[in-house]
């Protein structure tokens, strides 16, 4: 029994080997750490495994990547990176700031990027990709101001933090810019994960006239895409494309292209052109914007899809100057 | 002044109050079992949780919300019976063995939802159980709109509030129970078996907050994600205690705690955080302990493992 034993825990071992040293010793080796939720979230770590994926396919490097169950775990899991000598370490969501900053301060020549937060933007090795979530959701502002019949729509946030101000600051200059007569309700849950008071703060917007309501609360959201069909009108999604969640009562989703930052950065380590500092996505080079309506297109307007594509051009040659919350 | 107040308060704002207030009764009168019997039962928020998931599961693969409720309900039992092994035959402290239940249930279940599903965060849609509607009450102005409409698990909850109270103090299994958690020793003396009464009060509590918890997933809403509980478990604790360990006083505590979440969010719009109501149940929790309203006082056993002399 006792060889047996020691016979199991010796091939555990084996498997607990790293890999990556059986890659090719010139090769650039980039490690991911996901967030919270980790694969298969259909959101932010699948939208950035998708672009480091792609990165790896199109430039031939090493990937590998962890999904830590908790924030304790995530500095952890960026210095055993670092200590293993890889070339571009990718932490991915904002909870992983304050780890990285200690990682960074330790190793000055590591070069480090975090999605989603410039907390750490003046960190000479780290490189901050932020997303101008407020020109993305101008423009479902706009869609929304455009296509309310009753004049009221509606804003569902997760927590009133920084980026979600963001989201709701562009979301309302878009509808005033579409409809300057609209009112635009405001809510916050106080979490990103209890649907239950989506649901409730969404059904109270639409018995308050709202008849589009954007959501930017994560999982909270799926209670406004419920309350969207149980009472019949439309919600807006927010970082990935979740128009199939509930086809025909999702207008369109703002997307938040972590796949395009992902990729981006590691193009940049590849050129030798890595650079620290803040790295922003809007509008121009396609790191925000709108779904193009798999299950609505018959509802909206020509015009409206039209005018979308020119407030696009507006936002990027500066025409539309969208104000995000931090201004 | 009057429209104004009929803007913040009126039937639609009592329905959702209903609404919110409906898993926080189920829960508290599984809270009331426990300690009543003299467990403290910390892990309610854990029973929810599991509850949901397997509700959801349930319903997912049968197609039948009906089962959907039936194995929330064997779910959180089974939840009631490991805390009740602890807690009763293993005298552990009952604080630990509820927080581990917490502590497990979030991470059974999000392992469980990407195993089973490959997706994280959120489970598919599922069926869930039909929103029904009194004929004639559904009538009448105001209350029909409050009371008229709702899923049936609302007035399951309702009901089950009645029966409980009925059974703990006009019935003779009830009045074991409650001396159990008064005074086991005097109990026993007479006759009652008190580890049994435990076991099976706890195992009562966990079946509650399991329902409690599928009330989230198959009726409220038709989907299991991730903590979806969000804390309920624990303003459910709150309610027992505020209604002082009785039914209808939890009852009331639940609709006080759903009306305030209602009204909260109309009240956004004057800028009132939303933070703000979330410290209200805790609030008049503690106000409750202090003696402000009244006495609250637990069960005189309650955390007293008992031993057989």
């Amino acid at each position: 029994m006792r060889k047996i034993l020691t016979l199991f825990f010796v091939f555990a071992l084996l498997f607990a080997l790293p890999m990556g040293q059986y890659a090719e010793a010139n090769q650039l080796k980039v490690g991911v750490v996901f967030s919270i939720g980790g694969l298969g979230d259909e959101s932010f770590n699948d939208a950035a495994f998708r672009g480091a994926t792609q990165a790896r396919d199109d430039f031939g490097i090493q990937l590998d990547y962890v999904e830590p169950d908790d924030i304790a775990e995530m500095e952890d899991h960026q210095r055993a990176f670092v200590q293993e000598g890889y070339d571009l370490v990718i932490a991915i969501g904002f909870l992983q700031e304050s780890g990285l900053e200690a990682v960074a301060r330790d190793y000055p020549d590591a070069k480090l990027a975090i999605v989603d937060s410039d907390y750490l933007a003046d960190m000479p090795n780290v490189a901050s990709l932020v997303f101008k979530e407020h020109e993305g959701s101008f423009l479902a502002g706009y869609l929304a101001g455009s296509m309310t019949e009753t004049g009221v729509v509606g804003f569902v946030g997760g927590m009133e933090v920084p980026v979600i101000f963001n989201f709701q600051t562009g979301y309302e200059q878009g509808v005033e810019y579409a409809n300057p007569d609209a009112t635009v309700l405001i809510n916050y849950a106080g979490d990103f994960g209890d649907p239950g008071t989506g649901k409730e703060l969404a059904v109270s917007q639409f018995e308050r006239g709202a008849d589009i309501i954007y959501h930017a609360a994560g999982g909270t959201g799926m209670g406004v895409f419920e309350a969207a069909e149980e009472n019949n009108f439309y919600a807006i999604g927010v970082d990935s494309e979740q128009d199939g969640i509930a086809p025909g009562y999702i207008l369109t989703s703002m997307l938040k292209r972590v796949d395009v930052a992902v990729y981006n950065i590691i193009a940049d380590l590849v050129q030798g052109e890595f650079n620290a500092g803040v790295h922003r996505f809007g509008v121009a080079d396609g790191g925000v914007g709108l779904t193009d309506f798999p299950y609505t297109d018959h509802l909206i307007p020509d015009e409206v899809k039209q005018n979308i594509e020119v407030i696009k051009e507006m936002i990027i040659d500066g025409q539309i100057e969208v104000s995000s919350a931090h201004d | 002044m009057w429209d104004y107040l009929v803007y913040f308060v009126n039937a639609t704002v009592l329905a959702a109050a209903l609404r919110m207030a409906t898993p926080l009764i189920f829960t508290s009168l599984g809270g009331i079992f426990a300690e009543r019997s003299g467990v403290i039962n910390i892990g309610l928020e854990g029973m929810m949780l599991i509850g949901a998931f397997t509700g959801m599961l349930t319903s997912y693969f049968t197609g039948q919300p009906w089962l959907g409720l039936i194995g929330a309900l064997i779910a959180g039992a089974l939840m009631g019976l490991v805390h009740a092994v602890a807690a009763v035959t293993y005298k552990v402290n009952q604080v630990v063995s509820g927080t581990a239940i917490n502590i497990f249930a979030v991470g059974v279940t999000v392992f469980l939802l990407r195993w089973i599903f490959d997706v994280a965060g959120t489970s598919p849609s599922v069926s869930r159980v039909p929103v029904v509607t009194i004929p004639l009450v559904n009538r009448i102005p105001v209350i029909g709109q409050i009371i008229g409409t709702h899923n049936i698990m609302v007035y399951l909850a309702l009901v089950l509030v009645v029966i409980v109270h009925i059974f703990l103090f006009k019935t003779v299994w009830g009045l074991r129970l409650r001396s159990v958690g008064e005074h086991p020793k005097a109990a026993d003396t007479v006759g009652i078996d008190v580890f049994l009464t435990r076991y099976l009060a706890v195992i009562t509590s966990g079946a509650l907050a399991g329902l409690g918890g599928a009330y989230l997933s198959i009726a409220h809403l038709s989907r299991f994600g991730d903590q979806m509980t969000a804390g309920r478990g624990f303003i459910a604790l709150a309610a027992m205690i505020f209604g002082k360990w009785t039914p209808f006083g939890a009852l009331g505590a639940s609709l006080l705690f759903g009306f305030a979440n209602a009204v909260q969010m109309r009240l956004q719009e004057l800028g009132i955080p939303s933070q703000f109501v979330q410290m209200v149940p805790y609030i008049l929790t503690m106000i409750a302990l202090a003696g402000f309203i009244g006495r609250a006082t637990p069960p005189k056993a309650i955390g007293k493992p008992y031993k057989k002399e």
